[in-house]
């Protein structure tokens, strides 16, 4: 033992290490803006390539430079793949700013890996972790001359040094540098050199592995690693979207670029080397739903993204779309609020803005995402929903599922799909037709005909307006073209309830007492809490929305079961709030368990709320 | 008033290229104040159209919110027309042009849609280089909510209410100018003879056009304070040219004088003759414009006419590299990768 921690500056006797294999934390800490999020994928990437699930995730600063961030990477065989919480295992601290709070950190038996250029004080000492001391800097210092390369290379020695540490698989970790540096081959030696580094001081210091260790499986099933963005965007592309208009905002910024960087690759015209797409960067959040909204109007495929505070600024065009009946897709990347809140945290706290966006009675079609392939599948399904029902389709993902690598199953694509355009008159359909009103609900589904611009010289054309309207769209004042109208519309979102994806019910032989709800992200931290509730006696069936307009499952559920929970992130219980109100449920019936400090929610605090939940009725109980 | 529109119309009216009538680019029943200046610009506008043979489907008309913005449902009504929300119509149009190139944009806008609420607005989508007609109907007030200032009035005139306007005017055209509009023009609503030559050149322009029209408000600003006046307006108005627009294959017949006369092709063909009465008038130079715009409302004097025109500005869909198709005519196997590619694109994520 006596290569391992040599340098700890107390002498009293460790408390026993953590044991683990596979299932495990490593929580990095670092300053942002200098590459220590490649690295620190690099090494995510692969404990995966070794068939391990992963699931990582970076808690970064509103900032560009010199801001402490974290990525936390949670190894699980048991696939438990949602935010663990708690202290870490091991904890990788690379800045001096963040440093005492990092120790801290770290879980009681764990590892604290930091830079042994300087010494740690003695407020910094705990007896009971393991300090693993690698002078970092000093060997930057003396293998590199370039000062960027002294901050980069820092990253990708403490990879090679986790890699020895953890029994991780070099040829794996060298293969994903190869892969990393594709076409810009003089830096494939360096980094593989700077990971030698780490490995071979790691190797010679301390008894490697550590008792918290990697060990190859075969647990991937074939599932990506992806962030949720990327899916949006590539579902946008699969979807058929040719009209962009977009405007920056953390966290759905990358949806757009995504979206971008894709097309330039698969949406050139080979022949004359034209784009089959148009973007936009807009002069702000009005305009870009605006452009989105025009596209529509005019049959193309059109779609925006935006976080929160775009949401509010768009809530007038949101209303325009849904009353003048337009298709338009919006990717709302939920982030914390209000106002500009915590921008780089998640939330689900844009779910009651966005299904009644506007003023005035609207109700808008929302899809919540789970996981990077459903943003995928839903993003692309959403272009059809809106062309089907001639309305706004809003997705509902958040900063955890849109910038973090999630481990996912594969996007899909069945080319036997065909986009679904919904009622738009042809030429000659126009020329069949004796009368055509925009607004004449002919099929009694609240969904009526459109036309587009340029189609027929004669027939089909009207005028697209924001105010109330008769069923030929010309102008109107009449109470009871009015509220024949505003009628039309909620039997058309009834008409909706039917066509969105249904809710995920996961449900026993017998029905459990105990009903969990919950939607998007949350879905990470299902599994685990469910196992953790059996292990108290209590099983639990679960159901997962996945749209708004609601179906009668939903109710049936809730009507199902003696307990029913339901998880959100988010203050104010939101999809409570819409649950009640649609569905006539008595709010009581309704136990929330809110989440909402800005970090991805845990099982862990679920469990801890339906127990603490149950404790208070049972003692209540037995009070009355 | 009439609410009802009479279809009677002589049997043998005269006929345009298309084979249609002056009144087959007619629209429903104005129901703006009798004597609007923006009735008068419909009225043009549909002369223009009937004299170029526009198909009427293939207009969109686009409009934000105000008085102005109703206009469009005034004229054309078998031309697609969006009247969208107060300030947003540049984005609108914008989408809409992306969606579809071949439509011809004509759009209505009014000074409180485009000098305040969307100010922004106005300004991108000049910069963007939309191809598009983009007319401000300008009377310096806001209409439809009766009377108040609009940022486009004078500095020290007084509302119908006696309210004073404390701040400089925002001038359109001179932002317009600024900002790289690749065709600007003045005019007035009172004076078809210049008007309907500048809408043609303006719809046979591929770029973006811009058109500030003033436009008296009878009802809220035609009072003896106003700058916005019909009385006002003929008293001071002035311009450096008179403008001829001669379409394509069509053979010049109106007299020149060599030096006071330019001719410049527009980008179909067309060809808008300027006579010149002003020696120094310059359409070549945006800078020059805005000179002489300000030095004329030193004087007192509204300058009008053609300001600006480069014809051979590229438009956006030229500087975007869009394919000639409408994006919104592209079919799923154009635009849709298919399975194959997506299971490379897994591979990138392995």
């Amino acid at each position: 033992m006596n290569k391992h921690n040599e340098k700890l500056l107390h002498n009293k006797p460790l408390a026993p290490a953590c044991q683990a294999t596979n299932e495990f934390v490593v929580r990095f800490a670092n300053t942002n803006g200098t590459g220590s999020a490649s690295a620190n994928n690099m090494f995510a990437k692969a404990i995966l390539r070794m068939g391990i699930p992963v699931s990582a995730k970076n808690i970064f600063p509103s900032n560009i430079q010199g801001m402490p961030t974290w990525y936390e990477v949670r190894i699980s065989e048991k696939n438990y793949l949602g935010r663990r919480g708690g202290d870490s295992e091991l904890v990788v601290a690379m800045n001096s700013q963040s440093i005492d709070d990092d120790i801290l950190s770290v879980k009681t038996g764990g590892y604290l890996l930091y830079d042994s250029s300087r010494s740690l004080n003695e407020k910094q000492i705990r007896d009971d972790i393991h300090y693993l001391g690698i002078p970092i800097s000093a060997i930057c210092l003396k293998e590199y001359s370039n000062p960027r390369q002294r901050q980069l290379f820092k990253n990708v020695i403490y990879v090679g040094a986790l890699a020895a540490l953890l029994n991780m698989d070099f040829t794996i970790l060298k293969g994903l540098v190869r892969d990393q540096f594709k076409g810009k081959e003089k830096l494939i030696t360096p980094n593989i050199y700077a990971l030698e580094l780490g490995y071979q001081y790691a190797n010679q210091q301390f008894i490697c592995p550590l008792p918290i260790k990697v060990e190859a499986r075969d647990l991937l099933n074939n599932r990506i690693m992806v962030d949720g963005n990327t899916g949006s965007g590539l579902g946008a592309v699969y979807g058929g979207a040719t009209v962009v208009g977009w405007y920056p905002i953390t966290p759905s910024t990358s949806v757009v670029e995504k979206f971008a960087s894709y097309c330039n690759r698969l949406r050139i015209d080979p022949a004359t080397g034209k784009k089959n797409y148009a973007i936009v960067q807009a002069e702000d959040e009005l305009a870009a739903i605006g452009m989105a909204i025009g596209g529509g109007w005019n049959g193309a495929r059109a779609f925006t993204a935006t976080s929160g505070p775009g949401v509010s600024l768009m809530a007038e065009f949101l209303g325009l779309a849904y009353f003048t009946e337009i298709p338009v897709v919006l990717v709302d990347v939920q982030r914390a609020g209000p106002s500009t809140g915590m921008p780089t945290r998640t939330q689900q706290s844009d779910v009651l803005c966005c299904a009644y966006a506007s003023h005035g009675d609207t109700k808008q079609i929302l899809l919540f995402p789970e996981n990077p392939t459903e943003c995928f599948e839903l993003t692309a399904q959403a272009f059809d929903l809106a062309d089907q029902f001639q309305t706004p389709v809003i997705i509902m993902s958040d900063l955890d599922l849109g910038m973090n690598d999630h481990l996912t199953p594969e996007f899909a694509w069945d080319d036997k799909n065909k986009y679904q355009l919904g009622k738009v008159l042809s030429a000659q359909q126009l020329d069949e037709l004796e009368v055509y009103g925009r607004y004449l609900d002919t099929d009694g589904d609240g969904v009526c005909y459109r036309t587009l611009p340029g189609t027929h010289p004669d027939k089909g054309a009207y005028f697209n307006r924001g105010t109330s309207r008769n069923h030929f769209a010309g102008y109107t004042e009449k109470s009871a073209e009015y509220v024949d109208n505003m009628d039309r519309l909620t039997k058309k979102f009834i008409t909706a309830s039917q066509f969105v994806p249904k809710p995920v019910i996961k449900q026993g032989k017998k029905v459990a007492k105990i009903g969990l709800i919950y939607y998007g992200t949350t879905s990470h931290a299902i599994t685990e809490t469910i196992d953790h509730l059996k292990d108290h006696g209590l099983s639990a069936d679960t159901l997962r929305i996945k749209a708004f307009p609601f179906n009668e499952q939903l109710e049936q559920f809730i009507d199902a079961h003696q307990q029913v929970f339901l998880i959100e992130q988010n203050r104010d219980a939101q999809m409570k709030s819409i649950i009640v109100n649609e569905c006539q449920i008595d709010p009581n019936k309704i136990n929330a368990v809110l989440h909402f400090n800005g970090l991805p929610i845990t099982s862990r605090f679920i469990e801890q709320q339906i127990l603490a939940c149950l404790a208070t009725q049972s003692a209540n109980k037995q009070a009355s | 008033m009439s609410f009802v529109k009479s279809k009677f119309h002589h049997p043998r009216l005269k006929v345009n290229d298309l084979g249609l009538t002056y009144r087959d680019y007619e629209g429903a029943l104005s129901t703006l104040c009798a004597g609007c200046g923006h009735d008068a610009i419909t009225s043009a506008l549909i002369q223009a159209c009937y004299e170029l043979s526009i198909s009427p489907h293939k207009v969109a008309k686009m409009s934000g919110i105000g008085c102005s913005s109703k206009a469009p449902n005034y004229f054309m009504n078998k031309a697609h027309g969006f009247n969208s929300v107060h300030g947003r119509m540049p984005s609108v149009t914008t989408g809409a042009n992306m969606a579809n190139q071949d439509l011809l944009y004509l759009a209505m806008s009014g000074d409180g849609d485009s000098a305040s609420i969307g100010f922004g607005q106005f300004a991108h989508v000049v910069r963007r280089q939309l191809n598009m007609v983009y007319i401000v109907a300008n009377n310096g007030v806001y209409g439809l909510t009766k009377g108040q200032l609009a940022a486009t009035a004078d500095k020290g005139v007084k509302n119908k209410a006696g309210e004073l306007s404390l701040f400089k005017d925002i001038d359109l055209c001179i932002m317009a100018l600024q900002l790289g509009a690749s065709f600007v023009a003045r005019s007035f609503s009172g004076d078809k003879k210049q008007l309907i030559p500048l809408l043609k050149a303006a719809m046979s322009h591929q770029g973006f056009a811009f058109i500030d029209i003033i436009s008296p408000c009878v009802t809220f600003n035609n009072h003896p304070d106003s700058t916005r006046s019909y009385d006002y307006v003929h008293d001071h108005i002035t311009t450096g040219a008179v403008a001829d627009f001669v379409p394509i294959k069509t053979d010049i017949t109106t007299d020149c004088n060599e030096g006071d006369c330019e001719d410049i092709c527009l980008h179909d063909g067309s060809i808008m003759r300027i006579h010149k009465l002003d020696k120094n008038y310059d359409t070549h130079n945006a800078s020059n414009a805005i000179i002489d715009i300000e030095a004329h409302k030193k004087k007192g004097e509204i300058l009008t006419g053609l300001l600006h025109l480069k014809p051979t500005v590229s438009h956006f869909h030229e500087i975007n590299n869009t394919c000639d198709i409408p994006l919104n005519r592209l079919e799923q196997e154009v635009l849709c990768p298919g399975s194959r590619i997506l299971a490379g694109i897994n591979d990138s994520f392995r």
